[in-house]
């Protein structure tokens, strides 16, 4: 059976960009474990707006793990203590009776925060749309059973196409490095017989577009895949510098 | 003014309709079309296809989401799959077969032209998705695989993992930013639409709130494209996104586009049961595990026992029991009616008796664990994650919940709402699933308007119509934006007690009790006089804290219930006027001696089409009637 459990939040409070931000304290008693996180804080915000104060700005949409609104570092932990698990699947059979929560931004150079745990992640989209894709057309498309893809590429290829843009892995990163993330989307496409005509142009041009947008280099801490609610993992980075390599030579040539 | 429900169904046999129409369609020449603007509200499977696609022909395109990024829409929730005609099974599939199936799996509420065209474009969406690297699951021999859904015999069901709306989404949106690279696209996220203007009778533009900075945006183009989804959320409770709203469809319901069918809901039969007050939102299961899990409940009443030490003739497999042709997989309206009625008779299981179990445990026996592992472990992962219990180790408990509408804007077969230049794609529409949508076949619907319907009745539309030159300083404009101001600044300034949350949670209570699973006459003129009360307690009450020109989650919150209380009301009235059951709509006073839903095609086989007729005026119910010449309509059977 379910217990009801006493909570003391630090939350980051920040009212908008230029704002230099600070933590505030609150406790809330009555949570049940089998509450999930950001039902928390859905309590916390009923109980603010009663008390005719602001309530925390957090993103969130699906709620299921699934569309990477949700984001925070709790207790230091990008996405809180649970593997695999996205804040808003996280739950409060996580912690204990008056546990201290510590709630923050992501914070990363390429992420600014928006307000108190809303970070900016449009510098993703921006990656993507550099090439991100493959360059097909509506109605350009043979029969999807005239290429056959082996099973194993296909698989592989799901993996790291499970990749939610939630951003974790930037900002657990020492270095707030993008790495995961790009090559995440590099291997998926190059994987496929669909996505390999492009696939050394797709590497440097998204590689191009993630430097400029102020992410910083992967030296190798690993600290993205620990914290990957999808586990995508680190062979990936390997599979895009490879693609990335490829494609210098093949520009010096 | 009357109201022009000419559904404009091209002449000739079904199978030739489509083809005919595209050819007799007017044409704009390559050229021209980047003279033409487009509004494209919404970046979920039917928005970001339409953006895309539309974009890729040469149209100017500005598309619009609430979330942070286009690829957050809420499509990218769906788990179990997409239908389409391949017939790669060989196990008898055909365009015909889809089309027989969706007609006769929505109980004969749809209209047979558009789902035959969307049977026939089925096929053309998988190569498109597989061209795009969606990475769907394959045999050994790199060929694609399938599974079997409810309400159909053949397995026709494409899939990635329990990510197929992820990844189909996820194609649609890097079709999307490659336009977006490529300066075709302009993307506005975190922006919310909150009218629609229409001019000369035409729709022209949007007035849309920045959600960061609150600023109020005019937004001109030729022709506006609402994409914008369910309305699930009007229960509070369901397994749509937090932010899924109703408010873009309903600013042009209010500006003169009918609403079709608002009552037509479908509530999915194996969702995670709710566990208590806190509880936000509700979890679905995806209805694939049908395919393996056995539905069962206690043949005793009150049974408290752990399911695992039930023995197997103390188990009632009612579903198997009942339609022994279909078994566990009936269509959802039939499934989730069959959990409730157990429940009703007090054979519920779980400590609060809301629930029925789906049972992995014989499968697991035959297959493997590893076998149902690879085809549900992530499922089974989500499961154990938010109830703590192991769908390995014992059977899930299921109830239904709120999950799709299949009710919504009226569009004709070019997908046009009442108002010209306005129309409405994927969920957002009432178009093709009638009153009850069948597992997998909203993707499939989302993709077939956005990819292949409204590229070319788009250009129908502009090679047909003169658009007249207007730009934002037009008075229509400003007519909408000071309407919208003017809102804002009554949410704000009430400065009452309750926050949103708790009207809207007030809300999905009153709908849930009367307007769900079970609907009856005294009900539901309670739940229309409860939710006026409620309205009114919201106007009087409401507390917004903060300003507009920030950014406001509470402020948003209240946008989006005020529109689902006047929604609310408004089903309430279409499932009172609509007196017989069918699909997903139970009337009690109508159903046969073994409680099956019992339609009334004598008087209600058409489509009810509700034009709004002003603030506190009652709403006018019109009618599409429908014709039925290929499916005949039979009482539906799963037995
Ligand atoms: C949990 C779950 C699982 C499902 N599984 C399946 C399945 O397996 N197979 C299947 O066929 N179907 C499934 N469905 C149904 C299917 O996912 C949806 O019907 C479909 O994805 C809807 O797509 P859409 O493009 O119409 O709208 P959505 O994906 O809902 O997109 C709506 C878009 O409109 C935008 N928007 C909305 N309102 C506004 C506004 N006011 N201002 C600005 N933008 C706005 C949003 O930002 C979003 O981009 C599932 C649904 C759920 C909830
Ligand atoms: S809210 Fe969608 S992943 Fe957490």
């Amino acid at each position: 059976m379910s217990k009801e459990i006493t909570v003391h939040l630090k939350i980051w409070r920040q009212k908008n960009r230029q704002d230099s931000g600070r933590f505030e304290e609150y406790t809330l008693n009555g949570v049940s474990q089998d509450q999930s996180f950001l039902e928390m804080l859905d309590q916390l915000n009923v109980k603010l707006v009663r008390d005719g104060k602001e309530p925390v700005a957090f993103d969130s949409d699906c709620r299921e793990g699934i569309c990477g609104s949700c984001s925070c570092m709790i207790n230091g932990q990008a996405h809180g203590p649970e593997k695999e698990t996205t804040t808003c699947q996280l739950h409060m059979r996580s912690f204990n009776d008056n546990d201290t929560i510590v709630i923050e931004p992501w914070r990363a150079r390429a992420f600014p925060v928006i307000k108190d745990l809303v970070v900016d992640r449009s510098s993703f989209d921006k990656v993507i749309a550099s090439g991100g894709f493959v360059s097909v057309n509506t109605g350009n498309a043979p029969d999807a059973s005239a290429v056959l893809v082996s099973k194993e590429n296909a698989d592989k290829a799901m993996d790291a196409a499970a990749c939610i843009g939630c951003g974790a892995c930037v900002a657990s990163c020492p270095n707030a490095s993008a790495m995961l993330f790009v090559s995440a989307k590099i291997s998926h496409l190059a994987l496929l017989p669909q996505g390999q005509v492009e696939a050394q142009k797709r590497a440097n041009s998204m590689v191009k577009t993630m430097d400029e947008m102020g992410f910083g280099n992967c030296t190798n801490h690993a600290e993205c895949e620990a914290s990957c609610p999808k586990g995508i993992d680190l062979s990936n980075i390997a599979r895009m510098n490879r693609e990335y390599f490829k494609a210098k030579i093949a520009s010096e040539e | 003014m009357s109201f022009d429900l000419d559904s404009k169904i091209p002449e000739g046999p079904i199978q030739e309709k489509w083809t005919k129409h595209k050819f007799d369609s007017k044409l704009v020449n390559p050229a021209n079309k980047r003279k033409y603007s487009v509004i494209v509200v919404g970046t979920g499977l039917a928005g970001a296809s339409a953006a895309a696609s539309l974009a890729e022909l040469g149209y100017n395109v500005k598309s619009f989401c609430y979330q942070d990024s286009p690829r957050r829409a809420h499509s990218i929730a769906a788990q179990g799959g997409i239908n389409a005609n391949k017939n790669y099974q060989n196990d008898g599939d055909s365009t015909w077969r889809l089309f027989y199936d969706t007609v006769k799996g929505g109980d004969y509420r749809a209209r047979e032209a558009n789902v035959y065209r969307l049977a026939e474009v089925s096929g053309n969406i998988i190569d498109q998705c597989v061209a795009q690297g969606v990475p769907f699951a394959r045999e050994y021999g790199g060929y694609l695989t399938n599974r079997s859904f409810g309400g159909a015999q053949v397995s026709r069901t494409f899939y990635a993992k329990g990510q197929t709306g992820q990844q189909l989404l996820i194609g649609a949106y890097q079709s999307m930013m490659r336009q977006v690279g490529l300066g075709k696209i302009q993307m506005y996220a975190r922006r919310e639409i909150l009218d629609i203007v229409v001019i000369d009778g035409k729709a022209r533009g949007v007035i849309v709130r920045d959600l960061v900075t609150g600023d109020i945006e005019r937004h001109v183009a030729d022709a506006v494209i609402l994409a914008s989804g369910g309305y699930g959320n009007v229960y509070f409770l369901s397994t749509n996104a937090m932010g899924s709203n109703v408010g873009a469809a309903w600013k042009a319901y209010k500006k003169g586009a009918g609403f079709a069918n608002p009552c037509f809901t479908q509530i999915h039969p194996t969702c995670i049961p709710q566990s208590g007050d806190h509880q936000a939102k509700l979890t679905l299961m995806s209805e694939s595990l049908r395919n393996d899990g056995r539905v069962w409940v206690p043949k005793e009443k009150g049974d408290k026992r752990h399911p695992n030490d039930i023995p197997e003739e103390e188990r009632d497999y009612y579903l198997e029991r009942i339609y022994p042709a279909f078994g566990n997989l009936v269509p959802r309206d039939v499934a989730s009616r069959q959990a409730k009625f157990r429940v009703d008779e007090n054979k519920g299981v779980g400590n609060t008796g809301v629930a029925v179990y789906l049972d992995f445990a014989e499968a697991i026996k035959r297959d493997g664990r590893d076998t149902i592992a690879a085809k549900y472990g992530n499922l089974f992962e989500m499961y154990q994650r938010i109830t703590d219990e192991s769908p390995y180790e014992q059977p899930m408990r299921i109830y239904p919940a709120v999950h799709y509408t299949m009710g919504g804007l009226w569009v004709d077969y070019n997908l046009q709402s009442t108002i010209p230049g306005l129309h409405v794609l994927g969920e957002a529409n009432f178009s093709d699933h009638g009153a009850n949508r069948l597992g997998a076949s909203a993707l499939m619907q989302g993709l077939a308007d956005g990819y292949f319907v409204i590229p070319y009745t788009l250009g129908h539309y502009f090679g047909k119509n003169e658009i007249k030159k207007v730009d934002t300083t037009h008075p229509e404009f400003q007519k909408s934006e000071d309407e919208v101001r003017a809102r804002t600044k009554k949410f704000l300034g009430i400065n009452g007690s309750r926050s949103a949350d708790e009207f809207h949670r007030a809300l999905g209570k009153i709908m849930w009790e009367n307007v769900g699973m079970s609907r009856n006459e005294q009900g539901l003129k309670k739940a229309i006089s409860d939710i006026q009360q409620l309205r009114k307690e919201f106007w009087e009450d409401l507390r917004v804290p903060g300003t507009n020109e920030e950014l406001n989650n509470e402020l948003e919150k209240a946008g989006r219930v005020a529109d689902f209380l006047e929604l609310g009301e408004l089903m309430a009235r279409d499932a009172l006027t609509r007196e017989e059951s069918c699909g997903g709509h139970f009337r009690e006073e109508s159903q046969t001696p073994e409680n099956e839903a019992l339609r009334d095609d004598e008087k209600f086989a058409h489509s009810a089409v509700w034009e709004f007729k002003g603030e506190n005026q009652e709403p006018v119910r019109h009618r599409e009637e429908l014709k039925f010449e290929h499916v005949p309509l039979t009482q539906r059977s799963y037995k």
